[in-house]
């Protein structure tokens, strides 16, 4: 069991900063996210557009300022645990709590910070019948582990930046690659779109377009699938290993809701006068994923919440001990990895 | 000065929600405001069901069917891309975002599309 003294659900920009401010309290943090990376909406669906609202930040990539998280909190030593959803919730007679993810993987602490954003994002479902009888038999909508495509036959269906990167990257995996979307235009990063036409061209990755998939095909694994031609009709049978359809990811609150908090207009309701805690004693909730009135979803004031939520959540921690707040031009930054982090000493030295 | 509450830059629009309910709404054409946030300025569609990108094109929450007769500009790259992907698409679809509302767009007629499932 993953033990720790915050545990953060979401590694958005919210979640990693609150790792942060946690860190300058000597509290340790875990991290859990549905998405096989840290950064949630920044990483995952705009990493390559500027941000102009980040204070301090004229512009900032959604991307890089990731990256700077990242970098900011690396001192603290987060754990994460990703591609996993958090599905329950058990209170224990302490007051602690134990969140499980959908891959049963467990963690116990005594503070519960809800960073979930929008909710965690799930794969956009194609509508086929069956669909369902070869989820994890042939049909996969994530990819964690590349290798295990590796001289499959795979046919991949989208068409955006996944669907491009990973028929890039599986082209040198797979023993076939087939790439299938209703347009002849795809939208992603130039280089990518330049790079499968390349491998089109030497052969390395089959490309129909335009065409969809109509229907899939196998006894109880996926043996083939049925791609359409969507301007002349004309229907096909694709013999594969697997079908990965990448038609983006839609954000869902998901089993949170279930959890007894105080939702409203999809969002948790929290106590904005004071610290963001919810009506569950030990657990918050910061950033796009709370609401009280006059919230505004913003990067910057799921960091101010974040902080203040560490601070409520060190006197439940320590409710014997006084904190005294150390501005960090005073006390530098001392991380758990032993690195310490302070302003130069200012020179005093006499003029003769 | 004080700018009164329904000003002459104000125009209207009507707007089927999800429901099938009917609401006619004033909608400013000087806060560079597009359909979408109008959609949700007036609380049509529950938070988080609408709008869900932001306004980037990149999701399909946004969708709407166009019934009357109004001249919208052409739909840019992304918007196209995005509504390829998108469910319940019919001739008449448009993203809410990417409708800027001008005074050209009095009197529009808009059904919100179905959410996603």
């Amino acid at each position: 069991m993953i033990k720790t003294d915050i545990l953060i659900i979401g590694a958005g920009p919210t979640g990693l900063f609150a790792v942060f401010e946690a860190g300058l309290l000597q509290l340790k943090c875990h991290l859990i996210d549905a998405l096989p990376q840290a950064g949630g909406q920044c990483s995952e669906i705009y990493p390559k557009k500027p941000i102009y609202d980040i204070p301090g930040f004229p512009e900032v990539l959604a991307g890089d300022l990731v990256d700077n998280l990242m970098e900011q909190i690396k001192p603290f030593q987060p754990g994460f645990t990703l591609g996993e959803r958090a599905e329950t919730i058990e209170k224990l007679d302490d007051g602690s709590f134990i969140v499980t993810t959908n891959k049963g993987t467990k963690h116990h602490a005594p503070i519960v910070a809800i960073a979930g954003g929008l909710g965690s994002f799930e794969p956009r479902k194609p509508l086929l019948e069956n669909l369902e009888k070869y989820e994890d038999n042939g049909v996969a909508y994530m990819i964690k582990e590349p290798e295990i495509y590796r001289d499959k036959k795979v046919l991949i269906a989208g068409g955006g930046d996944s669907a491009l990167d990973w028929s890039i990257f599986l082209a040198d995996v797979a023993k076939e690659v087939t790439l299938v979307h209703r347009r002849n235009e795809f939208r992603g990063a130039l280089d990518s779109v330049e790079k499968v036409q390349q491998l089109k061209n030497e052969g390395k990755i089959n490309l129909m377009t335009p065409a969809e998939v109509v229907a899939l095909k196998g006894k109880d694994q996926l043996e083939k699938v049925t791609v359409k031609n969507t301007s002349t009709s004309e229907e096909t049978d694709v013999e594969v290993d697997n079908f990965i359809p990448l038609f983006g990811l839609s954000p869902k609150l998901g089993p949170i809701s279930n959890w007894g908090l105080e939702i409203e207009k999809n969002a948790i309701k929290v106590n904005n006068s004071l610290d963001y805690q919810t009506n569950i004693p030990g657990i918050y909730a910061i950033g796009d994923v709370n609401t009280y009135p006059g919230k505004l979803k913003l990067i910057l004031c799921g960091f101010h919440e974040a902080t203040l939520m560490c601070q409520s959540a060190y006197q439940k921690i320590f409710p014997d001990k006084k904190y005294v707040m150390k501005y960090t031009t005073v006390g530098g930054v001392t991380g758990f990895d032993g690195s310490k982090k302070e302003a130069p000493k200012a020179v005093v030295k006499a003029i003769d | 000065m004080i700018k009164p509450q329904i000003g002459m830059s104000d125009i209207k629009i009507k707007i089927i929600d999800r429901d099938g309910e009917l609401h006619e709404v004033d909608a400013p054409t000087d806060m560079n405001m597009n359909l979408m946030e109008v959609v949700r300025s007036y609380e049509l569609a529950p938070e988080g069901t609408i709008g869900i990108c932001g306004g980037m094109a990149m999701c399909a929450s946004c969708q709407c069917y166009v019934k009357s007769d109004h001249q919208l500009p052409e739909k840019s790259d992304d918007e196209e891309a995005m509504l390829a992907e998108a469910f319940f698409v019919e001739d008449n679809s448009r993203l809410g975002c990417q409708i800027h509302i001008t005074e050209e767009l009095d009197g529009l007629e808009v059904e919100l599309a179905p959410e996603e499932p």
